[in-house]
């Protein structure tokens, strides 16, 4: 029996790691969503969104293929000596960075197009460079949609559950997550276990939109 | 035409279509333990057109159907892949008495062909993920946790496994090429030329012995009792056997 906090700690885990990839990866895409007029806006636009609608069966199917040992993404992991990824930690980051993705995006790219071009036009006119415009001017009049792309991200993936279903096979302390964890008890009629786990996710999720709200109204 | 009477068209149409599709015989719910689902399909096949009665089939670990039910899931008949738990349900008062439908058997499976697999292979241990069906759920995932102990390779391999929800999904791992090998029953691989297999000798696991039972929820639907005696029937065992059961 693996001790009840496992899949507590590789839940906050698994979030982080999301959390921060897509903020990395999310502000440069949801800067160039904002501002660019080509048209593939949007093309990408949609493919951004696209996992607020699809059911995670299919990600989690799809992901399977990819990632197996005859898809390009298991071929490509192979390669670099990897092994497959299905079934593995960073199996799971990138099944969650897909399904959190427009969660992190839309907002960034919302608090973006409020800006504006005003605000930026005005730093060029003070001879700020590109990169000071969009650093000491965008990102911090955008911080409510950071912070709220950046919570959404990691509540998002706390709250993963059908990918990982499909593509952790389960492993605790590897892909055994509070969702996963919670549903595995449900199933083996350990109730008393599950109410742990699930009440303190309801408290916990709770938690984080109740704060979200008071920081992001302080912060306006 | 007028659109509105168009529109009302559609609607003469609409109506027609769905209550044709509820008419007929209320159909009979039956759980059924994922190993089952192959010959399942053949028997139900066969049993709706003998009897004319429509069956509408859930397929899922024994562990997790024996849990909806105990909720109040609307089934009439359960097909469960151990003894256990349609005895508990019957000494509750929610099913009939079991019977046994068939005995299976666990095989460990590679969906690749290569080398002969063997209890050297799980000594051995030259692969990255084994799968196995949640053994607290899946009967079959119990037997492959004692075929593990019995070789004294458990606690090694443990951090190797990867746990499908149901048998179903062990197979699946493994026919996606996620996980060399999986420990999967004998009736999801017998009939089919994918791969390779090592059928387990009976000594190193309890028989897995799947027993039978109509639900009280059901009440007394003659369809349950009438679906029940299919199962016993002749023609029902051979192809029950085909599909690498034992029966009685």
């Amino acid at each position: 029996m693996e001790p009840y906090w496992e899949p507590v700690w590789l839940t906050l885990k698994l979030a982080t790691v999301t959390t921060v990839i897509l903020l990395l990866a999310g502000t440069p895409l949801a800067w160039w969503l904002a501002k660019t007029r080509s048209w593939g806006r949007d093309l990408v636009g949609s493919l951004v969104a696209l996992p607020l609608v699809l059911p995670p069966t299919v990600l989690g199917f799809y992901l399977l293929l990819l990632l197996g040992p005859d898809g390009p993404l298991g071929r490509l992991t192979q390669g670099l000596g990897l092994g497959t990824l299905a079934f593995t930690f960073p199996g799971l980051v990138v099944g969650s960075v897909l399904y959190s993705l427009p969660f992190v995006v839309q907002p960034i790219r919302n608090a973006f197009e409020a800006l504006g071009e005003r605000p930026l036009e005005v730093a060029a006119t003070l001879r700020a460079s590109p990169l000071a415009r969009f650093f000491d001017v965008a990102v911090p009049l955008a911080r409510t949609g950071f912070l709220t792309g950046a919570v959404l991200g990691f509540a998002h993936t706390v709250g993963e559950f059908g990918v990982v279903l499909m593509i952790g096979g389960n492993i605790p302390g590897e892909t055994k997550v509070l969702s996963v964890a919670i549903y595995d008890h449900v199933e083996a009629l350990e109730w008393a276990q599950a109410h742990w786990l699930a009440a303190g996710m309801l408290v916990f999720s709770f938690a984080v939109i109740f704060t979200m709200y008071r920081v992001e109204k302080r912060w306006r | 035409m007028t659109s509105a009477k168009r529109f009302s068209w559609i609607w003469v149409f609409a109506i027609g279509l769905f209550s044709a599709a509820g008419a007929g015989a209320e159909p009979l719910r039956i759980a059924v333990a994922a190993n089952f689902t192959a010959a399942m399909q053949v028997l139900g096949e066969r049993f709706e057109q003998l009897s004319g009665q429509p069956l509408s089939v859930s397929y899922g670990s024994t562990g997790k159907l024996y849990a909806q039910i105990l909720q109040g899931a609307p089934f009439d008949v359960f097909l469960a892949a151990d003894q256990q738990r349609p005895r508990l349900l019957y000494q509750r008062g929610l099913a009939g008495q079991p019977f046994t439908y068939a005995t299976g058997r666990l095989v460990l499976w590679s969906a690749k062909r290569g080398e002969a697999l063997g209890a050297q292979t799980l000594k051995v241990g030259g692969f990255h993920k084994l799968a196995v069906a949640n053994p607290k759920t899946a009967p079959y995932g119990a037997a492959a946790l004692s075929v593990m102990r019995a070789l004294g390779v458990a606690e090694r391999l443990r951090r190797r496994l990867v746990t499908g929800e149901s048998i179903a999904q062990a197979y699946q791992f493994v026919a996606s090429g996620n996980a060399e090998l999986g420990f999967v029953a004998l009736a999801q691989v017998v009939l089919t030329d994918a791969g390779h297999y090592w059928l387990i000798p009976q000594d190193l696991y309890p028989p897995i012995h799947q027993d039978a039972v109509a639900l009280a929820r059901g009440g007394d639907k003659p369809a349950a009792a009438e679906f029940l005696a299919y199962l016993r029937t002749r023609a029902a065992r051979a192809v029950i056997e085909r599909y690498g059961y034992a029966t009685d």
